[in-house]
């Protein structure tokens, strides 16, 4: 099952590695990751998305929590939260298209964030199943490029990953 | 006071204690050599090769309960010494590595003997450290020390480059240390603990099995009060040997896949099972789906909650200290109404002695040819069974596990996880400069020895008279027996041609050496060469090439899936 993996840990040069260090040696599946320091300078906020069985699961999170460096982790599939991933496209968007694109960002509440005689660059913020929703909905023959951020997740209410 | 980085080095590791330094000099250490050269406290053993000098760390830390420390220089000090960082990072050792590093300037530029010390060595460190500022080197070490005993123990590895050991700044030992994201556990949860006491309280063929974690949180005796309060059988993984008495009545034998008959036996048929300080790795259960196709219950101390639950589903997990929690568990027995099952136990012991009358130890001794079993019962009987034993990797390590039975914890020192050839002799010379009185035998093989024979120098330089006991087969034996066994009796590579004399090499390094080759002969070698309190003696026994190492339970096999010598 996919998860997602929120983690502070201390804002150190090699961190990033131990983490994924760890992934790659235990053979843990990385869909994403993504990082970047927090409000408190000293602190990253990670977070992963990956899948695997419960027994998996469990372990990755007790490797992680073994890291030195890890200040504290939480598995935000254990209650409700909130996913969001940042996609940018680059799109031709010439002729009929044009304007079919433009209903389409619409549709999907994204932005034209830049246009060209001849090209579009879609903004569009989501799940990653509504990012790759709205791959699907265009005509893929138009993409030249994607660039995604990978997802980022929060825990609803008094959900909370604090030090 | 203004020190330098190699000054503060070094005083930090006055500091700490330490006694001996284990290491080999080179560019980017000079000066933290020039600091050691200024001062005795801490003395330096020089080593003949990096490898040598993180084994010797490694076993010095084995046999006492102190942190070990190496110390070697960039590039090629820092790989060399990659094999015994892995070596203790598998078995939790407590151990502080300082490596030399190119200076800060030339980081990145693939400047000589510039290697990426703290990204090769991250996969098999607890931790480690890059100094980038002098003046956070003494408060980087007191961390070093800090990890590597707390928790669970492992080795850390802190990269100083060679420009931060000649800045200055003021030095001060920081008394305490904080990491805000670091907090090992210690005590048990108590509503565990008194579930697990119901379980074992209630079993009807219960099981002790304790592994290495209860050597290295000094719980051994805690282990014996409560395993002598139930009255249940134990049993002891390769690194817990020593854990508990191999003499005493209770004790089952080492289990796994050269375990005795009755302690595999018994790991498979109990219905609640106590896991202590062991981790049920492959070489102990054989084949999880097998183990896991009989019901019981488990219960699980460990410090580290990744070990539980990673290879068999527990039903109790108790995550702390062994000693805390085997303490804690112990009052709630002692102050509990309810007692084992007298009757239900008898019964339980009666099955196991059936198990154990089959006597799955025996060997056929020989007048004409040496036993290497033979040889280690007989070092057992000369040392009284109390040496100190280090052991290489392969048959002579089963052996040594089998036949030499270890009262005391500490005292048998073996790569256990790695399975490190050239383990042995370098461990032997920690253990030696420890504990300079003791009897320590270093039980090897002719393949083994060769990994790391060139110690045989550092052994007379720093007069280290450690016995080592060769059992000779002329065949890396254990890759030779899973040939028999499992590659259509294909030798391929395992037998070792041109082998040294070892007697004339041992003497060639100014010692004594000793070649036996009659049973008869085994006894008063072993005894003279124990006599030679002052001497290195090298025993190069030579001994049957086609014995194998029995019980075996194949690789991939369940438990009870044994191969006896009997049924051969």
């Amino acid at each position: 099952m996919r998860h997602i993996i929120s983690l502070l840990m201390e804002n150190e040069a090699g961190a990033l590695s131990r983490v994924a260090g760890l992934f790659s040696a235990r053979g843990y599946n990385i869909e994403s990751l993504t990082v970047a320091p927090t409000e408190d300078a000293t602190m990253s906020r990670m977070t992963i998305v990956t899948s695997g069985s419960d027994e998996v699961i469990e372990q990755i999170n007790k490797q992680l929590n073994k890291l030195v460096e890890v200040v504290s982790v939480m598995d935000m599939n254990e209650g409700d939260h909130l996913e969001r991933e940042l996609m940018m496209v680059k799109v031709r968007a010439a002729g009929a298209a044009r304007e079919e694109l433009k209903r389409m960002t619409d549709i999907f509440r994204g932005r034209i964030i830049d246009v060209d005689a001849q090209f579009y660059t879609i903004e569009l913020t989501g799940s990653g199943s509504k990012l790759d929703s709205f791959l699907q909905a265009i005509d893929r023959s138009l993409i030249l490029e994607t660039v995604r951020t990978g997802a980022c997740g929060i825990g609803r209410g008094e959900r909370i990953l604090k030090l | 006071m203004e020190l330098t980085g190699a000054e503060i080095a070094i005083r930090c590791l006055q500091e700490e204690g330490v006694e001996y330094v284990f290491g080999y000099p080179g560019g980017a250490v000079l000066f933290i050599y020039d600091a050691l050269f200024n001062q005795d406290k801490v003395k330096h053993i020089l080593v003949r090769h990096e490898q040598a000098a993180v084994h010797a760390a490694d076993g010095y830390s084995r046999c006492t309960d102190k942190v070990g420390v190496a110390l070697v220089t960039s590039g090629p000090g820092a790989t060399n010494a990659v094999t015994g960082i892995a070596t203790a990072y598998m078995d939790s050792i407590p151990m502080v590595i300082i490596s030399g590093q190119v200076p800060t300037s030339y980081i990145g530029e693939d400047a000589f003997q510039e290697v990426d010390t703290v990204g090769i060595t991250r996969p098999c460190v607890k931790h480690n450290f890059l100094v980038k500022d002098v003046k956070d080197l003494a408060s980087t070490l007191k961390k070093a020390f800090y990890l590597a005993k707390s928790g669970r123990p492992g080795p850390v590895l802190v990269d100083i480059p060679k420009d931060i050991s000649n800045q200055k700044c003021e030095f001060g030992y920081p008394q305490s240390v904080e990491i805000r994201s670091y907090h090992p556990p210690t005590h048990g949860e108590v509503g565990d603990i008194k579930e697990a006491a119901q379980l074992l309280l209630g079993a009807k063929r219960p099981m002790i099995y304790a592994g290495g974690g209860v050597v290295q949180s000094g719980a051994a005796g805690k282990l014996a009060e409560v395993a002598r309060l139930l009255g249940f059988p134990v049993t002891n993984t390769l690194m817990g040997l020593g854990g508990y008495p191999a003499t005493d009545k209770q004790f089952v034998g080492m289990l796994g896949m050269h375990g005795t008959y009755e302690a595999n036996m018994a790991m498979q048929h109990c219905d609640v099972l106590l896991a202590v300080g062991a981790r049920f790795d492959d070489r102990v259960i054989g084949n999880v789906e097998h183990f896991s196709q009989v019901p019981r219950k488990i219960i699980h101390v460990d410090i580290d909650p990744s070990s539980i639950a990673k290879r068999v589903k527990v039903d109790v997990a108790i995550v702390g200290d062994v000693a805390h929690v085997l303490g804690d568990l112990h009052a709630v027995l002692h102050g509990s109404k309810k007692t084992p099952d007298q009757q239900a136990l008898g019964a339980w012991w009666k099955q196991i002695d059936e198990w154990r009358s089959k006597n799955s130890l025996v060997y056929r001794n020989s007048d004409e040819i040496i036993k290497p079993q033979f040889v280690v019962e007989k070092l057992y009987e000369i040392t009284r069974g109390e040496a100190f034993v280090t052991s290489d990797v392969g048959q002579h390590q089963m052996w040594a596990a089998q036949y030499y039975k270890f009262d005391q914890p500490r005292r048998w020192i073996n790569s256990g996880g790695l399975g490190t050839m050239g383990f042995g002799l370098p461990a032997a010379m920690g253990v030696k400069l420890a504990h300079p009185d003791a009897d320590v035998a270093c039980i090897t093989g002719e393949g083994s020895i060769q990994m790391n024979i060139q110690e045989l120098s550092t052994c007379k330089q720093f007069r280290l008279p450690v016995k080592i006991v060769a059992l000779n087969n002329r065949y890396l034996g254990m890759v030779r027996q899973w040939q028999e066994f499992f590659h259509g009796n294909r030798y391929s590579e395992s037998y070792m041609d041109a082998l040294p004399d070892f007697v004339r090499l041992a003497e060639a390094y100014g010692h004594i050496g000793m070649r036996i080759e009659k049973p008869s002969d085994v006894e008063p070698a072993l005894k003279e060469a124990f006599a030679r309190k002052n001497d290195l003696v090298f025993l190069d026994f030579k001994t049957d090439q086609t014995e194998n190492v029995y019980p075996m339970v194949p690789g991939g096999k369940g438990l009870s899936e044994v191969i006896l010598a009997e049924d051969l």
